[in-house]
């Protein structure tokens, strides 16, 4: 079947066909660094009304639009403290992957975007806060820093305007809760990642008690392509409350999983079964997670709902880190709820109660419904702990093990029901997550032999 | 020991940041390499480096997954059993590597060659089973592709 006009706007990776965009002639060759050009010579609020007419919502997970945040900071010359950009890179919403794939493909693309964003604020110091596992990308995005630092496009004086920024790579170490961006600061700030209370808000004390403008990797990498085409033309595609186009990642029971670059409001049909190529092995579509495992579930009568931000808000859901995991009729959503819950008990920073305590409460009585251990009481008792999380905690992880599993058992309630009164699982260990291993289950005992220790 | 190539190294973090303290994960990432995990003296020199306590960085370093509080194996293989993964069947990619190695996840061989653990979400999900060797990334790996990747690693250069 043919694809949509939609499902081929590609304005992110469009440019990389057939290029390898890692190496700054290439991308010169496509009118990289053009963007940075022109913006240098324009006032930074004429930029920022750039931004703002283009009406671009975050590609992180929350969505807030990118101008208005931005326009949330003091003017460079009213500020008494300096002001900092940081992007955040540290991808690791379950099922999410198009960071990665920005950094790995569009190196400059993402850093002329953060050049841009960080002279339309005033800043002199941008850091990269890039996911500790992504160290291929690490060396990718090293190696085209330090070339558009030799050609002038980054450091002292950039590009002979007077206006001077130093960039920094920033490697994270392995913690899921340093994607929100207040634990992301005070990670930055060299201590454990734990959420700060809000306000004040990072664009007036940020990182070092400074404004800071906190952007995702794909945020930034859209900004060269907003001044090339004028945010008012940007903001046409896509639909209402939708601008432009994301990238989205799918993944589980598809034929072909990856990344794909869609304009806002295609339908998730057409991400799955034109793009993806439809279910893998010829099973039936069971379940689409749409936002990453943080977000609520859609069944299989529901995969026509375009993806944009209302019509996913409408269905109970969000677009999220634009992470669509499908699920087929060999899943069972006990053990589905099960795994989600103990990524999300595992990552919890443990700062506050109703999160470090829930998320270990709902993995337990999970565990105990998989097993065909709960009683009746146990399954209000579970949705009990996840309405006391929701809401109540500084930062939104513990919503984000709540929200998807209260909606496992919203709608497929007589699939839980069944393993409460057949006393087990009825897929009886046919189920494609039965049995799964997760870290928070695995021994801490690291050693088995003695090790020599270094003197 | 302040002249250690590490003292002197963490010196050169602390320049790219407006405050010394951020230096602190760059730092025991160095001493991780140097040391192959982070034992007592790690903490003492980086701490040093730094003008912080040895408690400080600890405390920081236990908050992170790549930070290893204990020895761990030469080589470090990381199975990814996250939902999108679990469900192309990374349990069964994660059995081929302990009966491969005959170890359990969580655990070193008694060589001090392999440790074999499950990690949470790698960002690789359309690609599954994804699994980090030495922390590059091999996807999709199936369980048939196993005996390959840890015959590989045994015969490799040191």
């Amino acid at each position: 079947m043919a694809l949509s006009k939609q499902a081929k706007t590609h304005l992110l990776f469009g440019k990389a066909e057939g290029r390898d965009l890692t190496r700054l002639a290439e991308y010169e060759q496509v009118g990289g660094y053009e963007s940075l050009k022109k913006s240098l010579k324009m006032e930074r609020a004429a930029v920022l009304d750039q931004l703002l007419a283009a009406n671009v919502r975050g590609r992180g997970g929350a969505g807030f639009p990118m101008g208005r945040k931005a326009s949330f900071l003091p003017k460079p010359d009213e500020s008494a403290k300096p002001i900092y950009l940081v992007a955040n890179a540290d991808e690791s919403e379950p099922g999410t992957f198009k960071d990665r794939e920005i950094l790995a493909r569009l190196p400059h693309m993402f850093i002329e975007g953060l050049v841009i964003a960080s002279h339309v604020i005033g800043a002199n110091a941008a850091f990269v806060y890039l996911r500790g596992e992504y160290l291929t990308e690490f060396e990718i995005v090293r190696d085209a820093l330090e070339e558009a630092r030799r050609a002038g496009l980054v450091g002292p004086n950039v590009l002979g305007s007077g206006w001077d920024l130093s960039v920094v790579i920033h490697r994270g170490a392995g913690a899921y809760i340093c994607g929100e961006e207040t634990a992301l600061l005070e990670s930055l700030e060299g201590k454990r990642g734990q959420p700060r209370s809000k306000p004040p808000f990072p664009a007036i004390s940020g990182v070092y008690a400074s404004p800071t403008l906190i952007n995702n990797v794909e945020t930034l990498a859209t900004v060269p392509k907003i001044l090339e085409m004028g945010g008012a033309k940007y903001a046409k595609l896509g639909v209402e409350n939708s601008a432009g186009t994301r990238v989205f990642s799918l993944s589980g029971n598809v034929v072909n999983g990856g990344n794909y670059e869609v304009e806002l409001g295609t339908s998730l049909r057409e991400l799955v079964y034109e793009l993806g190529g439809g279910i893998a092995e010829g099973r039936e579509l069971k379940a689409i997670i749409p936002g990453g495992s943080s977000v609520p579930v859609l069944t299989a009568d529901e995969v026509e709902t375009p993806l944009d931000f209302d019509s996913m808000a409408a269905r109970g859901t969000m677009l999220g880190s634009g992470a669509v995991i499908v699920m087929d009729d060999r899943c069972c959503m006990v053990q589905l709820g099960l795994r989600v819950a103990q990524f999300y008990m595992h990552e919890s920073c443990g700062k506050c109660t109703p999160c470090r305590e829930g998320t270990r409460w709902m993995v337990s009585i999970l565990r105990k419904i998989e097993d065909g251990e709960a009683s009746q009481g146990e399954l209000d008792l579970l949705l009990n702990v996840c309405d006391r999380i929701l809401g109540n905690c500084l930062c939104p992880l513990g919503d984000a093990a709540a929200m998807p599993v209260a909606s496992y058992i919203a709608k497929f309630r007589e699939e839980y029901q069944r393993h409460i009164d057949e006393g087990g699982c009825p897929y009886g260990g046919e189920s494609t997550l039965d049995h799964v291993l997760a870290p928070v289950d695995q021994h801490h005992a690291l050693v088995r032999a003695e090790i020599e220790v270094p003197a | 020991m302040a002249s250690s190539a590490l003292y002197d190294e963490i010196q050169e973090l602390i320049a790219r940041y407006p405050q010394r303290r951020s230096a602190v994960m760059p730092a025991l990432r160095l001493a991780q390499e140097k040391y192959g995990w982070l034992p007592p003296d790690a903490f003492r020199e980086v701490a040093e480096a730094l003008d912080v306590t040895p408690a400080y960085c600890r405390a920081v370093a236990s908050f992170y997954d790549m930070f290893h509080l204990d020895p761990v194996g030469r080589h470090m293989i990381e199975v990814c059993t996250n939902v999108s993964c679990a469900l192309v069947g990374a349990q069964q990619v994660l059995e081929a590597f302990e009966s491969e190695l005959g170890i359990e996840a969580g655990q070193t061989t008694e060589d001090g060659e392999f440790t074999l653990r499950t990690i949470e979400c790698a960002g690789g999900c359309g690609w599954g089973t994804v699994v980090s060797v030495d922390h590059r990334y091999r996807e999709p790996v199936q369980p048939e592709d196993v005996g390959a990747i840890v015959e590989e690693l045994r015969s490799g250069p040191e």
